[in-house]
């Protein structure tokens, strides 16, 4: 039970991760029916100007919360302007396109930004220095450490902070009412293109968080970091139920947690020995044939995302965009 | 009368600028001619990963073959009575088996005389097939996969210990040292890594030890604890990785995070000092093989060469790939030719002293006699415990004490760096090895 408690946690920490990164792809198509691939690579610059600041910093010995904040803060703006630019640049011009035109300018975006992280920080991989002292809890049998409590705590504020902002504010109001309908907003009084570059913005600070938080957990980042990280919030987005906020939610959670009890018992269970399936070479004295391994980790991503555009197209929760009659 | 002559002049400048134009492609092709130019260039191909997650390590491989053309060059050669400049090509691989074969193919249309690489297994393998189509020498100074070897390739070479050399060596040494009841074996599904778990497992279930069902990742696996979880679950007392470090430090990071205290081992791909980098304090205490002698107890002229050259000790392997060229010119020079099909018999019957120790090839093209370094991190360095040479394993102090006064009859070199090198602090653990 305690190795089922673990992967549980795991797969919660990283479903909190994906869930604020799905959190950007949601709110996105939620206004204008967008999937902005680019928001992987948002991410994963995130990452790595946090740990180029942290990096200098913690050579010049200041206290590690100090450093992660600092690093944090100079992320997130660096990650808004870029939200800002794209949008500015590459989506607004294609506002009135048709829907293909922006959704291949996403993809386009996303291989610039990649590249230009390439160029800027080099293909190698950069190492989060090792300042934060390792403090683990043991909670019924499961090691939970001390900054995988803070991603999680982290997660669910940014969650339920959004939330209130959606929900009980009038740029969130103003948000919900371009998400359903923009020609009317705009004859409410809605500044369109404003809730749409604000709604970019907070997605790319989401993300830069997210970054911060993923590259801290694994402790290195590198250029190509955001580009399974998005694919993956998006299916968890989808899964979900795209455009819906709590869907994203939920969606990045459960998906972190079936990646990690997929990954940690796909091997047991198609183990071909145990049925009596595998070849008598390899299943001779408690020998293992093992179909599928725990490499396959990143298939379950996508096997749950067809599994849910199969069964439920509309996601977990319903996608909640607005009504085009 | 002015325009005319600028107009001639022009035109003759033309002709001439035409005719070195048309001249200079001859001039690699001159080996065939009869009548000697006063030089002759020899290009050498050097591939390894020069960008990604290991470039340290290609960059470190290249270096060593960029040292022994340079001082090639310095030493004046002659061959076939022509002053031989030699020229070195280096070109990056990525460490990818795709990339590697584009590159291999690009050096045999470039027509080199000889390559040395590539860094990888995965990458070494695909690309000798190339190699051996164009007829070029190649000759791998880190590649410990079996398989590139085994193809019955005339042109392959190498100068490191196989894998199944190297991985019963890391395996017998934990298995005596650390007696492990079960051991969890990781790998990153790629032709080195898995290769050398492969090799581990075989050894650990041949001395009793129970091994776990292989459990996987790629080389770009970041997130290891689903398996750590299960490794943790099964309560196994040591774990060994196959792969590279850039997944293993975060794989020891996150095993310590989840309270794993299983002894970790690795491989040479994961035998390097990023490791404390990657992996923090955990990665102290950690058991790791490299194919081959420490850089530190290579030839101390090579060590000096190469610190005043670039600045920078070597990291693993350039003693080995400087080595591997010296190994091409050194059969150039014999059979005088740079031409592959005159000078790769001679490079099959070399017996050759290197900044490693002596080389020869068996009938594979691997060499005889192979070292194996056993290492374990202290304090953030690594440091060599033990050698393993010939299925003997020795504790690094003995290994120096033996080789210094031996090298000093056949070769003066080896004996000189024998009371610079650390001392092992491990060596009672070394000699319990040995039982």
């Amino acid at each position: 039970v305690d190795i089922f408690l673990q992967q549980l946690v795991n797969g919660l920490t990283l479903g909190a991760v994906y869930a604020i990164v799905a959190l950007g792809y949601t709110m996105v198509y939620g206004i204008i029916q967008l999937i902005n691939f680019a928001h992987g690579e948002v991410v994963m610059i995130g990452a790595m100007v946090a740990f180029t600041v942290i990096n200098v910093l913690a050579a010049a010995g200041l206290p590690p919360v100090a450093v992660v904040l600092i690093g944090t803060a100079c992320a997130v703006p660096v990650c808004m302007a870029v939200g800002y630019g794209m949008e500015r640049m590459a989506y607004r011009p294609l506002r009135s396109a048709p829907r293909l035109a922006p959704l291949i300018t996403a993809i386009g975006v996303s291989i610039i930004l990649q590249h230009l992280a390439m160029l800027i920080w080099s293909r190698n991989v950069m190492a989060f220095p090792q300042i934060i002292p390792l403090t683990t809890f043991t909670v019924a049998g499961a090691t939970i450490t001390g900054v995988q409590i803070a991603i999680l705590c982290l997660c669910f504020a940014m969650m339920g902070g959004l939330a209130l902002l959606v929900y009980r504010t009038r740029l969130g109001t103003a948000m919900r009412a371009t998400a359903q309908n923009p020609q009317v907003a705009r004859l409410m009084g809605v500044d369109v293109n404003r809730v749409i570059a604000a709604t970019f913005l907070i997605g790319a600070a989401l993300g830069a968080v997210a970054g911060v938080m993923v590259g801290t957990y694994y402790g290195i980042a590198q250029y190509t970091m955001g580009s399974v990280l998005g694919l993956k919030a998006f299916a968890a987005a989808v899964l979900g139920g795209i455009g819906n906020i709590p869907g994203a939610m939920v969606g990045g959670l459960v998906l972190g947690v079936v990646e990690a009890l997929g990954a940690g018992y796909i091997g047991d269970l198609t183990d071909l020995c145990r049925y009596g399936l595998g070849p008598a070479s390899a299943c001779a004295d408690g020998g293992h044939f093992i179909l599928f391994g725990s490499n396959y980790q990143d298939v379950f991503a996508f096997v749950v995302l067809i599994l849910v555009l199969v069964f439920r197209p509309s996601g977990l929760l319903g996608e909640r965009v607005g009504d085009r009659a | 009368m002015k325009n005319p002559k600028i107009a001639l002049t022009l035109v003759a400048a033309a002709i001439g600028l035409i005719g070195c134009g048309k001249e200079e492609p001859k001039k690699p092709a001159a080996v065939e001619q009869p009548a000697p130019p006063p030089s002759i260039e020899i290009k050498i191909g050097h591939v390894g990963p020069l960008t990604g997650g290991i470039a340290h390590l290609g960059k470190d491989n290249e270096n060593g073959a960029r040292l022994s053309v340079e001082e090639a060059n310095a030493a004046k050669i002659k061959i076939d009575g022509k002053d031989a400049k030699f020229t070195l090509v280096a070109e990056d691989d990525q460490a990818d088996p795709k990339v590697g074969t584009t590159v291999a193919q690009k050096l045999a249309d470039a027509k080199v005389a000889g390559v040395v690489g590539h860094l990888n297994s995965g990458t070494s393998i695909p690309a000798s097939d190339i190699y051996n189509k164009a007829g070029i020498p190649v000759i791998s100074g880190s590649a410990t996969n079996p398989k590139l070897t085994e193809q019955g390739f005339k042109v392959q070479f190498r100068v490191v210990a196989r894998d199944d050399q190297q991985g019963p060596a890391v395996a017998n040494y934990l298995a005596a040292t650390k007696k492990p009841k079960l051991v969890a074996v990781i790998d990153d599904a790629t032709a080195y890594g898995e290769g050398l778990a492969n090799e581990v497992e075989k050894s650990l279930k041949a001395a009793n030890i129970k091994v776990l069902p292989r459990e996987k990742g790629t080389d770009k696996t970041t997130d290891w604890k689903a398996v750590l979880t299960k490794v943790k679950g099964r309560n196994a007392d040591a774990v060994f990785y196959g792969g590279m470090d850039a997944t293993g430090g975060p794989l020891l990071k996150q095993a310590r995070e989840l309270g794993v205290k299983a002894v970790f081992s690795f491989g040479d791909g994961a035998c390097t000092d990023e490791m404390p980098k990657l992996a923090g304090a955990a990665a102290d205490g950690l058991l790791c093989s490299q194919a081959g002698l420490p850089p530190q107890a290579a030839d101390k002229k090579f060590l000096e060469a190469y610190k005043k050259k670039f600045n920078v000790d070597p990291i693993i392997y350039a003693p080995f790939t400087y080595d591997a060229a010296n190994l091409l010119i050194e059969a150039m020079k014999k059979a005088n030719s740079a031409d592959p099909a005159k000078y790769l018999p001679e490079l099959a019957k070399i017996d050759y002293k290197g900044a490693t120790g002596r080389i020869a090839f068996d009938d594979k093209g691997d060499r005889k006699d192979a070292e194996i370094t056993i290492f374990t991190m202290k304090g953030g360095k690594l440091e060599p415990i033990a050698i393993v040479k010939g299925g003997q394993t020795v504790s690094y102090e003995d290994f120096l004490k033996a080789s210094a006064p031996a090298p000093a009859a056949e070769a003066p070199k080896p004996a000189a760096e024998a009371p610079k090198a650390e001392p092992a602090k491990d060596a009672p653990k070394a000699e319990e090895a040995k039982k």
